[in-house]
């Protein structure tokens, strides 16, 4: 009896040592963390805006992503849609988007049908369906609120692919792991704008960051009619559209 | 003295594997769980400086300024003052980082500018557009507008 409890003892301290070893990677990060020091995510909270009357379909935004992020092909982090709708009938609106828009769209002659385009990307909703269900903690809400994925803990159950209610989510065809817009946060976090805006011809698309008193975005909040995807979801979306039309899911 | 360890013996076995398993939990847990877990929330908070460290491709427009003034100005005072150089040159941070080690794509122009202005009912209005196989058919486009400034005065 004796003897074993002190092999149990033994067996817990060799644990202990080397749990102390397991720690020590604690300190560089947080060394690395205060060494950069200049970027507080506390201090912001992104999200976009979006011109729907600004958009001209060109794909420079879908390509852009994708180089930047080396999004594999057929997956898309960012797309375009184009909506035909025929008079008033907003239930039944045709929507296409060929290669997600990547190389434009073939030019339309039609004029008896209202007609627009649509850029979509995660929304970074602040009440995420996704982060909800993920079971281990891999898909989060950042501090300064974007929805990121940790590839390292994710299991690849498709949950949160599931819950989406946007369609943002997909899974990499080779990591297996979930994979998705991150509003490029290793550009925003550097004082860069995302790809997507840096290439939109236009500025339909434009980066905000809603904590920020000086961004354009609260003049552009304030002046104008906007409205985010599938308000009935309540998933408190930071994606803001403009002259968003009511036949759009 | 020796009657009483026996009749506790039964109580202080259990408590002491009861403890050895508590000990082995608090362990493994500081051995498994990582150290930036719950740093922020209910995630690992190191993902967020692992996600901050991945290249950037696209420099954007306020590099390529600092060394092509020219351009600059010129794109600035023309029609295409909203569209970034890279919108057309392609993601160019290597070059902007060294400008020997990679040329960026110099895009050959027509199939560019359909691109953007090919006659399409989908598009807004009051952006300008043109059907290619009637406006000047057979011709470069930037015959006639410098693709940095693209109006005809
Ligand atoms: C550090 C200074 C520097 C920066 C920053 C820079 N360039 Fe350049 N760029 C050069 C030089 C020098 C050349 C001429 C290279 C040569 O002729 O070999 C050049 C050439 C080019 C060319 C012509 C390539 C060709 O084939 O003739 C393009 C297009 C170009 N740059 C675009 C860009 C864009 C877009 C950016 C911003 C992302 C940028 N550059 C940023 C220095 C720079
Ligand atoms: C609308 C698309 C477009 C944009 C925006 C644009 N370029 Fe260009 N650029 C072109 C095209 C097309 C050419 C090739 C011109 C030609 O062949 O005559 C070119 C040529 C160049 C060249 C080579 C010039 C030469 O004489 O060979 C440089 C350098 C360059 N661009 C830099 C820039 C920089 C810097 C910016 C941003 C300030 C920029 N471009 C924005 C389309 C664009
Ligand atoms: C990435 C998209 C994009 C590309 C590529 C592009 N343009 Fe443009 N172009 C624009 C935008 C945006 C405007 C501004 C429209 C406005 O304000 O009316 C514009 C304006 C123009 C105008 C209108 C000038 C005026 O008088 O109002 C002309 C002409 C033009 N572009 C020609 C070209 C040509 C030629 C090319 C190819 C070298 C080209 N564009 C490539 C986006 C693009
Ligand atoms: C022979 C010279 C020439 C060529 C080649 C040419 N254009 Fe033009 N373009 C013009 C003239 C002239 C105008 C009208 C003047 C103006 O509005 O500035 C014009 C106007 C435009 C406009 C403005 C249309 C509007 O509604 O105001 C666009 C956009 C345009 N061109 C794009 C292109 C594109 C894209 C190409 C290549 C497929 C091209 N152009 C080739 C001469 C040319």
């Amino acid at each position: 009896m004796d003897a074993t409890r002190r092999q149990i003892l033994k067996g817990a301290g060799l644990l202990l040592i080397l749990g102390a070893r397991a720690n020590p990677d604690a300190a560089p990060e947080a060394a690395g963390a205060a060494a950069e020091g200049a970027y507080n995510p506390h201090e912001h909270l992104w999200g976009m805006t979006i011109d729907i009357e600004k958009c001209i379909g060109c794909g420079n935004c879908v390509r852009a992503c994708a180089q930047e992020n080396d999004v594999p092909e057929e997956y898309f982090r960012t797309w375009i849609e184009r909506y035909e709708i025929e008079g008033g009938d907003l239930e039944h609106p045709k929507v296409s988007s060929p290669d997600g828009g990547k190389h434009g769209f073939p030019p339309s002659s039609e004029t008896t049908t209202k007609q627009f385009f649509v850029p979509k990307l995660c929304n970074h909703c602040q009440e995420s369906p996704c982060v909800q269900v993920c079971p281990v903690g891999a898909t989060f809400d950042s501090p300064d609120g974007v929805v990121l994925v940790d590839e390292s803990y994710c299991l690849g159950c498709r949950y949160c692919v599931q819950a989406c209610p946007y369609g943002c989510r997909y899974i990499h065809p080779k990591k297996m792991t979930v994979d998705k817009c991150t509003l490029c946060y290793h550009r925003i976090t550097k004082g860069l704008t995302t790809a997507c805006c840096e290439a939109c011809p236009t500025q339909a698309r434009v980066l905000a960051d809603l904590k920020n008193p000086a961004d354009p975005v609260h003049v552009f909040l304030r002046e104008n009619k906007v409205q985010v995807l599938k308000p009935h979801m309540a998933t408190r979306s930071k994606v803001y559209y403009r002259a968003l039309d009511g036949a759009v899911r | 003295m020796q009657g009483r360890w026996k009749d506790s013996i039964h109580l202080i076995r259990p408590a002491a594997v009861f403890l050895a398993g508590l000990l082995l939990f608090l362990v493994v847990r500081a051995y498994i769980v990582p150290p930036t877990f719950g740093q922020y929330g209910h995630y690992r908070g190191a993902v967020l400086d692992e996600v901050r460290a991945r290249p950037v491709k696209y420099a954007g427009q306020e590099t390529c300024a600092g060394c092509h003034v020219e351009e600059t100005e010129v794109k600035g005072k023309g029609k295409h003052a909203t569209v970034a150089c890279e919108a057309c040159h392609g993601p160019a941070a290597r070059h902007a980082d060294d400008p020997g080690s990679m040329r960026p794509m110099k895009p050959e122009g027509t199939a560019l500018c359909a691109g953007c202005h090919e006659m399409d009912t989908a598009k807004p209005k009051w952006f300008r557009q043109v059907n290619t196989k009637e406006h000047m058919p057979g011709m470069k486009c930037t015959e006639c507008h410098a693709a940095h400034s693209p109006a005809l005065h």
